[in-house]
């Protein structure tokens, strides 16, 4: 048997995370935690999170870093804001989880082919493309890059059901002045810190 | 700014059509006719701040900026347009260098913003700036006997709370309430649907929507009234997979307010986009043709 250490010293720790985080979600705050637990009980999706929230704030103030971009919970987070607006420190759970969520994505450690960054990323693409996200695409691009694109034959009697009722359009919408999204687009881009 | 320019964003001319086609009707029956936003664009939603927030900021800031120079406040049906929007306005005002970059870019690139728009959910307007009294009095069919669950979802009360009240809001109660409908006790009003979760993680997005449907039918609700396209169509879709997961009925019209709000006030049924719900609206109809007998 491997003896390994199970339990984090200082030094293992990134001493400069708060700070960091703090700065990028603009929720000074974070400190104050009291460890209450209040987000935790009222997250819809804590019972599916690897950390729950309030062991997500304890472990940013503690500088673990690694362990808290590469969970799960960050992305678990449906940013239904009930945990923000309840915290009685005024943490800004919801807004640090978006941090979090830039911060793994930057930093490349999300999990692979994980579903929900894909997501977020493939709708962002589309925007950025056509300044219109197309429903359909979406979800073609979803499945092709995240789950099994054999799910994509389950999805089909829900298809014929929106195919049906009209809610289902085929085309992808753009915007016109496409030129001044790109150009917004490109200047901010270059901006980036 | 006075007067109201109507932002769709993506759903609404996708899977929310019949939103669309309800809201517009709805206020034009109420003096406030809405003309859609020219050469809009998706607000980013979600995903975007997920990914990149001076790029999410930014593109709504071209949303806002084409507003302004209409001299018109911005409608958002949606309440994920909503709020990525509204949030969006808080952030350009608020005077962080971050912002006043992105303002530089917003100019840079021909579509200047100064601040001056204001973001609302349609369900503000009518519960704020029109007089209950305007709203009874243009009720010509009370939607009498039929028992609904107000549905209100997570981001038009939350994060910000000057709409109404983050956990147990009450204005679309109130409104139903005009109508004429019996009005439930819906404790999980504000209970999140999962938004996007849905599509990504079935296992969550089924279980978030069952703890919904099953306490509107506790409720003994005919139908939930929704103010959101998300929160409308996870309610909707998921019912067949929930009804074989555990075992149990969960068939539930899930309605948008604009139909209801509408067909109260004497619009035609057929100009309310019901025809495009799955779930059947039987139920519904035979409910209030009894008015409401059970």
């Amino acid at each position: 048997m491997k003896i390994q250490r199970k339990i984090a010293y200082e030094e293992d720790l990134d001493s400069t995370f708060l700070e960091e985080i703090i700065r990028t979600s603009g929720c000074t705050d974070i400190d104050g935690c009291l460890q209450c637990g209040t987000c935790s009980s009222s997250c819809p999706m804590s019972a599916y999170m690897d950390f729950s929230p309030r062991k997500i704030i304890g472990m940013i103030k503690s500088g673990f870093k690694d362990e808290v971009l590469k969970s799960f919970t960050i992305w678990l987070c449906p940013s239904c804001y009930t945990c923000q607006v309840r915290c009685p420190a005024r943490i800004k759970i919801t807004d640090i989880m978006y941090a979090l969520k830039r911060k793994a994505i930057e930093e490349k450690v999300y999990p692979s082919r994980f579903s929900i960054p894909i997501l977020d990323r493939e709708m962002s693409r589309l925007i950025a493309k056509h300044g219109r996200n197309s429903e359909l695409k979406l979800i073609l691009r979803l499945y092709l890059k995240s789950l099994n694109p054999l799910g994509l034959l389950k999805m089909a009697p829900l298809g014929l059901k929106l195919m049906r009722t009209g809610r289902m359009s085929l085309r992808q919408e753009s915007i016109k002045n496409k030129k001044q999204l790109s150009a917004l687009m490109n200047s901010a881009k270059e901006s980036h810190p | 700014m006075s007067g109201y320019v109507y932002y769709p964003g993506c759903s609404m001319k996708g899977n929310a059509r019949h939103y669309e086609e309800s809201i517009l009707p709805l206020f034009k029956e109420i003096g406030l006719p809405l003309t859609e936003l020219e050469d809009w664009n998706c607000c980013g939603a979600t995903a975007y701040f997920s990914v990149d927030e001076t790029m999410a900021a930014s593109i709504c800031g071209r949303n806002l900026s084409l507003a302004e120079q209409l001299g018109k406040d911005i409608i958002a049906p949606c309440a994920g347009c909503f709020l990525t929007l509204k949030k969006s306005n808080a952030f350009l005002a608020g005077g962080e260098p971050k912002a006043a970059r992105i303002l530089e870019h917003l100019k840079a690139a021909g579509c200047e913003y100064h601040g001056t728009v204001t973001v609302q959910h349609p369900l503000q307007v009518l519960s704020r700036d029109i007089p209950p009294e305007t709203i009874t009095a243009k009720i010509k069919r009370p939607l009498s006997g039929l028992r609904v669950a107000c549905y209100y979802g997570c981001q038009l009360v939350r994060p910000f709370t000057d709409v109404d009240d983050p956990d147990y809001p009450m204005m679309l109660d109130v409104l139903m309430g005009l109508a004429g409908a019996t009005v439930t006790n819906f404790e999980a009003k504000t209970r999140c649907c999962g938004g996007s979760l849905t599509g990504t993680i079935e296992e969550v997005g089924l279980r978030l929507n069952y703890i919904l449907l099953k306490e509107a039918k506790r409720k003994g609700a005919d139908c939930v009234v929704t103010i959101c396209p998300l929160c409308q169509f996870n309610l909707e879709v998921t019912q067949g997979k929930i009804a074989r997961k555990y075992h149990e009925d969960v068939a539930m019209p899930i309605l948008y307010f604009s139909q209801l709000l509408g067909l109260a006030m004497g619009i035609p049924k057929e100009d309310l986009g019901f025809s495009r719900s799955i779930v059947p609206l039987g139920g519904v109809w035979a409910r209030m043709a009894n008015g409401g007998k059970r």
